[in-house]
């Protein structure tokens, strides 16, 4: 099974892989959530969504669907 | 008039563009709309030297030119267009310190327009703290541009920021990275089809869904192998063009700032840690909400108060001051009411818009879309359906264009439906003076009222009513449309004094201008209609009281012949004509004319009831003490009584009585079928209930 941000404990950090499915907004590429870049998981609301991250500097919120589109190497 | 420059602040949301924007501008900036769009435009005048003034207007904040909402689509459209009068001399582009990297994606594909720009750096002040050492000299080299180094907060740099925008015609025009150098053959038959066109400027025509100007358009149309295939692969074109960028960017950044990890403190992690916590954030949100419906309920009434006996003295005043007169009576009557119906709001939605910009500016608002994503997400809602719930508050109008920033079609569309069912601060007056007529002012327990509880369960009512057809519409609507949510956490910060007062005297002018022209006209309207009537009956009045009454003292025989001839004047008889229909519901005509008039704006009910009753009365008498004796000719009992009373609270609760807000929701969905379906549905509600409690409750 691929590791996908959806997948991370809080504090975890990992670097994005690869981004594939044409379901990720290219708003949260352009926020920095692109190849080789870090990702921190900092929180996650109830039932593990929406969750809250740290991208390459950026602290965003995204939905579970979408966490689970982005794989992730931990590190 | 000397030439101004003209000046477009551009930058991410959450960087503190606005605050850059008052600092520049001060009080002397204005509020209004692009013609057609629902956008506010926000532009003022800075005096940069002797002589010399910039005109700088505030685009809406925008992660990229990428647009993907219609605020997003004026900036490009304004910055694509070299004839629009407010395009730029020099662009600013104002970064958050913090957040460099991602704010410098924009500076980058703002610079590919070969516009002259400034890059400001904001929140400097917070630089030592986060321990951000930046090579200012190389940036500038780098990026290509002047760059000013600026504190809001502590008002630096703003000098500096002002020279550099007046020797604009010195700072260079090229870009400074050549991002679209990943398809190369593309381009370069693109450049050599246009060979006078900057190459992004035609990459953004061919790749932006946006309304350009038609020559633009026009020339990519004549060679249809531009077009992009498919939208798979304009997203793959488009990912590949942001990743060239970062590289850029990232490069850039590893020589021009240094970070000290060790020397970075910060709040954010300590307060998230709380405020968004799976038990403490939620409780402390619900405190939050229980505070500022305290401060619109609670400690508004004061001015509130002060407001409408102000009101009650001025007509009487002006009445004792004027000779008696038909122009007099209408300022007494129909003008000084309906002002005063306007007036009275003011502190409530004052206290209201002060809450949310705090809320907004302090970055706790993204927190609270957050927490609440998962639960609205159960009824068709979103995180972000929760700011217009709240904004819904005040007023259905700001709350219907807060939805703008939920990306879900659906989401967004269910939102603005159910926006109107809660209780906005329209409904208020109503509720207040009818609660006070029929329900008992006595306490339960220690703290509460009757009153009070009535009150809030009407809220409640408003906030279920609204979840609830929410859940319904969900289950109803067939839309598919792509579910994404990204929302930016920014920075915890302690809102700026200016920023909040700007947006709070600008909120509030904006609801009194808008909402108080209608009312000003309809008290107005109401008036003539009450004192004229179509037949002699209505001009006979004192001849055929006088006759019939002849026993009568001076003072009875007066009341006859005023509530005579509101009977018998226009008003009168159209309020006759409908009184079939709203006696099942307990109502008279009086109150029939109260809800018709109301349907253009439900805060006329109060001002119509007020100048209603006011035609022919003279005492300065509130009008609450004028309705509590309202007799019901078909009872003998009082015509506000508990069934009648509930029964109206309730069909204000669920009527869609506001034209301004069908008006917004037909520009906002485009489309006349959501605001016809919103009235019918909410009216009809409204009938239905309000019918069967007053036939249980009788």
């Amino acid at each position: 099974m691929k590791t996908t941000i959806a997948n991370l404990k809080r504090g975890q950090r990992a670097l994005i892989k690869e981004i594939t499915s044409d379901v990720i907004p290219l708003k949260l590429l352009e926020m920095g959530c692109l190849p080789g870049n870090e990702v921190q998981l900092l929180q996650a609301a109830p039932f593990q969504c929406p969750i809250y991250l740290n991208v390459n500097g950026s602290h965003l919120a995204i939905r579970k669907e979408i966490a689970s589109q982005i794989e992730v190497q931990i590190i | 008039m000397a030439k101004q420059i003209k000046v477009s602040l551009i930058g991410n949301p959450n960087t503190g563009k606005t605050s850059v924007f008052n600092l520049l501008t001060g009080l002397n900036q204005q509020v209004g709309n692009y013609p057609g769009i629902t956008v506010e435009k926000k532009e003022g005048i800075c005096k940069l030297s002797r002589g010399v003034k910039a005109h700088i207007l505030d685009l809406p904040g925008t992660y990229s030119l990428n647009a993907s909402s219609v605020d997003e689509n004026v900036v490009i459209e304004l910055l694509l267009n070299k004839k629009d009068k407010d395009f730029p001399d020099v662009a600013v582009v104002v970064s958050d310190v913090e957040n460099l990297k991602r704010n410098l994606l924009l500076f980058t594909q703002i610079k590919d327009l070969e516009i002259p720009t400034i890059l400001v750096i904001n929140m400097a002040d917070r630089m030592n703290r986060k321990g951000i050492t930046l090579d200012i000299p190389l940036l500038e080299k780098e990026l290509n541009t002047k760059i000013a180094l600026v504190s809001a907060r502590k008002k630096e740099g703003i000098d500096e920021l002002k020279k550099l925008i007046e020797s604009h015609a010195l700072l260079p025009k090229t870009p400074c990275v050549d991002a679209l150098s990943f398809a190369p053959d593309y381009f370069d038959r693109l450049k050599k089809t246009f060979p006078n066109q900057s190459l992004y400027k035609l990459w953004l025509v061919i790749t932006q869904d946006v309304n350009f100007r038609k020559f633009d358009k026009q020339q990519v149309d004549i060679a249809p192998d531009f077009k992009i295939k498919s939208e798979s692969e304009l997203k793959r074109l488009q990912q590949k063009e942001t990743i060239k960028r970062y590289q850029f960017i990232n490069d850039v950044l590893k020589r021009g700032l240094i970070v000290d990890e060790k020397a970075a403190t910060g709040m954010r992690a300590k307060l998230d840690r709380v405020l968004t916590h799976k038990f403490w954030g939620y409780f402390i949100f619900f405190m939050i909400l229980l505070l500022i419906f305290q401060a619109i309920y609670d400690w508004s009434s004061y001015p509130m108060d002060m407001i409408d006996e102000a009101f009650a003295w001025l007509s009487e005043a002006t009445k004792s001051a004027l000779p008696a007169g038909p122009f007099v009576d209408l300022i007494t009557e129909g003008i000084i009411p309906g002002l005063g119906g306007i007036v009275i709001f003011i502190p409530q939605i004052a206290f209201l818009f002060l809450f949310i910009s705090i809320l907004e500016e302090s970055g706790y608002m993204s927190r609270v879309v957050f927490l609440m994503d998962r639960v609205m997400r159960r009824f068709g809602l979103s995180g972000k359906s929760v700011v217009p719930l709240v904004s819904g508050t005040a007023c259905a109008i700001p709350a219907v264009m807060a939805t703008r920033n939920i990306e879900n079609w659906k989401e967004r569309l269910i939102t603005i439906l159910v926006v109107p069912f809660t209780t906005c601060a329209a409904r208020l007056p109503v509720y207040l003076i009818i609660i006070a007529l029929v329900i008992p002012d006595e306490k339960v327990g220690w703290i509460f009222s009757y009153q009070s509880l009535t009150l809030m369960f009407l809220y409640f009512l408003g906030f279920g009513t609204a979840v609830g057809s929410a859940w319904l519409l969900n289950k109803i609507l067939k839309i598919k449309s792509k579910s994404y949510f990204v929302i930016e956490m920014p920075g915890y910060k302690i809102p700026l004094f200016k920023n909040v007062v700007i947006n709070v005297v600008e909120k509030t002018k904006a609801f009194v201008f808008g909402a108080g022209k209608i009312i000003l006209a309809i008290s107005i309207i109401l008036w003539v209609l009450a004192s004229f009537g179509p037949n002699e009956n209505f001009n006979n009045a004192e001849e055929i009281i006088a006759t019939e009454y002849v026993d009568l003292s001076e003072e009875e025989q007066e009341n006859k012949i005023a509530s005579y001839k509101l009977e018998h004047s226009f008003i009168g008889y159209a309020g006759k004509a409908i009184e079939p229909i709203v006696a099942p519901l307990g109502y008279d005509w009086k109150i029939g004319i109260g809800i018709i008039s109301s349907f253009a704006a439900r805060e006329v009910f109060v001002g119509t009831l007020a100048t209603i009753y006011s035609v022919g009365s003279d005492e300065e008498e509130t009008i609450k003490n004028r309705m509590a004796a309202e007799i019901n000719p078909k009872t003998g009992g009082p015509l506000f009584n508990f069934a009648s009373g509930i029964s109206l609270l309730l069909f204000y609760a669920f009527a869609m009585q506001c034209m301004s807000t069908l008006a917004i929701v037909k520009r906002e969905t485009n489309s006349w079928k959501w605001p016809m379906a919103q009235l019918i549905f909410m009216s009809a509600l409204a009938y239905g209930v309000a019918l069967i409690v007053y036939q249980i409750l009788k």
